[in-house]
């Protein structure tokens, strides 16, 4: 929101928010609306000299001031906030059913009373224009997990890693819960890594909440999210694919750099695929039969061949 | 906007506010501080219009009507019962869970939308404090698109747009769409809505809608059949279909753990584990066992068996 759209709804909001407030600081008001102290003020210099028709003493806006703490003593009839807009009653009600839905991350009982009491404070605003969906396979992990962190306790875990398509035992030392893109995260500090990772909670098979304290390294950095979970790394290589009109829903479903389509008509197209694990990529392009080659680098195409004559050459009955 | 622009327009909701009449916009001009300044019934009138539109944006619901039969022109009011916001009282894990919901969302529309609300519960006296947790959840709509479509979705008007035909490379078709809503679904968000020219129900992935969103009739133009289940309309387009039968497959022992997670072991043999595994689409199933190459051996059904090996013949000859 600009700023010139923004202040109006900020002033309708101050008279409200402080006579809810006797003697707030002027600093914890400032912070609330997230503005300075300095434009609080200027708000407030502002509202002064508002009130209602007849403009004499005690149809003003009054406010005192003490110290650093300020409260209003009229309020010219301003005594409510505005009744939410339906995008605001739409924003915060989607967002609280879709935690309320998301069992294990949070206290859903108290989702639920504080989406009643709020469809009930805003009335009917028409809020089913969004939706959104995470995934729930993970509930008792989120639960374990949101325990240890209550606790500040350690976690171990065995965990799915598919790009390997292992699984390992780890002791790590929970950060924080994440709910990103559809998915639960439990971001720790990996004891055997010795480094800061994302376990997706679908793909940890066992959790068990140990007897030690949590104690990720002090320099253990968060990772940052902002630009989505498949932020290009290091640790990253890139293969040159030639997939076919049947293959090409994988440029869309994993991380590509870049796709040329083929001039021909066809549908095909050359696909530049990001990816960590070669032993991922060759599962991949197997399962797609011939609807994917690929082209670079050599050795993984030459993987791709070998694994496909040893699977052909296996028989067992039934 | 100016401070005294800002001024007169408090003052304006002051009054409103207070009246039970309704006032004459020639009144509002002569008690509202800042109307005064107009040099010209124009330039009032102008300045006037400017004015309701603001609040009318702001969601101040502004009444107009006439006093009575004999009044010649129409007057303005705000209902109190209207404009407020109603008593609401949070205990502390309410509050908390309307924190976390406040910062759900990781798009300038929603999290804008979401804060206003949150601006407004803390001047209803409710105590939300976002200083961080150790749950984060967030929500990503990083489309450029999300914003247009939002808006034609709550301003009940059809937009119409190129879409991209089956992903990147797709062919790009003109669709003109009546927005019900947008879905996030597995983390991707979709729009959903009446197809104008297919006649039918549809879900368009948002990444695959080019700019700019062109808004087609008016306002207010679109209903949304009561009863609409947006989520339902997107998962649709992603059912497998009822379980039709059930895969068995034999995997080494400590390997293909991926195909473990998607079936149950039933039984063990020959230095290692049989799967079952349920069949809804044989296509999908097929793909992730030929995945696995030789750490799998296909027992079951025959047509699933001819169908992996199929897919390994292909990527052979593709590889070879």
């Amino acid at each position: 929101m600009s700023a010139v759209t923004d202040r109006l709804p900020r002033l309708l909001s101050l008279v409200p928010y402080l006579l809810a407030r006797p003697g707030v600081l002027v600093e914890e008001a400032a912070a609330d609306f997230g503005i300075t102290p300095r434009q609080l003020r200027r708000d407030l210099e502002l509202l002064w000299m508002c009130g209602l028709p007849g403009y004499g003493p005690g149809d003003l806006v009054d406010l005192s001031f003490s110290g650093d703490t300020v409260t209003v003593t009229e309020d010219a009839g301003m005594r409510r906030p505005l009744r939410l807009t339906t995008a605001e009653a739409t924003a915060l009600l989607v967002a609280l059913r879709t935690l309320g839905e998301q069992p294990g991350v949070v206290d859903t009982a108290a989702v639920q009373r504080a989406t009643a009491k709020i469809e009930q404070a805003v009335g009917d605003a028409g809020v089913a224009t969004v939706a959104v969906d995470l995934s729930r396979e993970e509930e008792a992990t989120a639960k374990a997990v949101r325990g240890a962190l209550d606790h500040g306790r350690a976690l171990q875990i065995l965990y799915y890693t598919a790009g390997r398509d292992a699984v390992s035992r780890r002791t790590v030392d929970p950060m924080r819960l994440l709910l990103v893109e559809g998915h639960g995260y439990l971001e720790a500090w990996c004891r055997e890594r010795e480094g800061v990772r994302l376990f997706r909670l679908d793909r940890v098979e066992e959790v068990t909440e140990l007897d030690e304290p949590s104690v990720p390294p002090s320099d253990a950095e968060p990772t940052d999210v902002s630009a989505g979970l498949f932020a290009p790394s290091e640790e990253h290589r890139s293969a040159v694919l030639e997939v076919t009109r049947e293959a090409r829903w994988i440029a869309e479903y994993y991380p590509v750099d870049e796709v040329v389509e083929h001039p021909d008509d066809s549908g095909g197209a050359r696909v530049l695929l990001r990816y960590a694990d070669p032993a991922w990529l060759v599962r991949l392009v197997l399962g797609l039969g011939g609807a994917a080659r690929v082209v670079e680098p050599p050795e993984l195409a030459a993987a791709v061949a070998e694994r496909a004559r040893a699977a052909l050459a296996l028989k067992m009955e039934d | 906007m100016s401070a005294a622009r800002a001024e007169r327009l408090v003052n304006l909701v002051l009054c409103l506010l207070s009246t039970r009449q309704y006032l004459p916009a020639e009144r509002i001009r002569g008690i509202v501080p800042g109307y005064a300044d107009a040099p010209s019934d124009e330039a009032f009138f102008r300045m006037f219009e400017r004015d309701k539109t603001e609040l009318r944006e702001l969601g101040v619901p502004l009444e107009t009507g006439r006093q009575s039969a004999f009044d010649t022109v129409e007057g303005y009011r705000i209902a109190r019962g209207d404009y407020e916001l109603g008593e609401i009282d949070l205990d502390t894990e309410e509050a908390a869970a309307v924190a976390l919901a406040g910062s759900l969302w990781d798009s300038p529309e929603l999290s804008g939308a979401a804060h206003g609300a949150l601006r407004k519960l803390r001047a209803a006296g409710v105590e939300v404090d976002e200083t961080r947790g150790s749950v984060q959840p967030r929500v990503r709509a990083t489309e450029p698109v999300f914003g247009p479509l939002l808006a034609a979705v709550q301003a009940g008007q059809a937009v119409s747009f190129d879409h991209r035909r089956g992903g990147p490379t797709g062919e790009v078709v003109r669709r003109t769409v009546e927005p019900w809503g947008v879905v996030s679904w597995r983390g991707r968000w979709y729009l959903v809505g009446h197809d104008r020219d297919r006649a039918d129900v549809r879900s368009f992935r948002l990444s695959r809608i080019l700019e700019p969103i062109a808004t087609v009739g008016r306002p207010g133009g679109v209903t949304v059949p009561p009863g609409t289940d947006l989520m339902a309309s997107v998962r649709r387009n992603f059912d497998y279909g009822p379980v039709t039968g059930t895969a068995r497959a034999w995997v080494p022992a400590g390997q293909a753990h991926g195909l473990r997670r998607l079936g149950t072991v039933v039984e063990s043999r020959a230095g290692g584990d049989v799967l079952e595994i349920e069949l809804r689409s044989e296509r999908t199933v097929a793909r992730w066992l030929a995945g696995a190459g030789p750490d799998v051996v296909v027992l079951s059904p025959p047509s699933l068996v001819e169908h992996v090996r199929g897919l390994w013949a292909g990527a052979l000859a593709a590889h070879s």
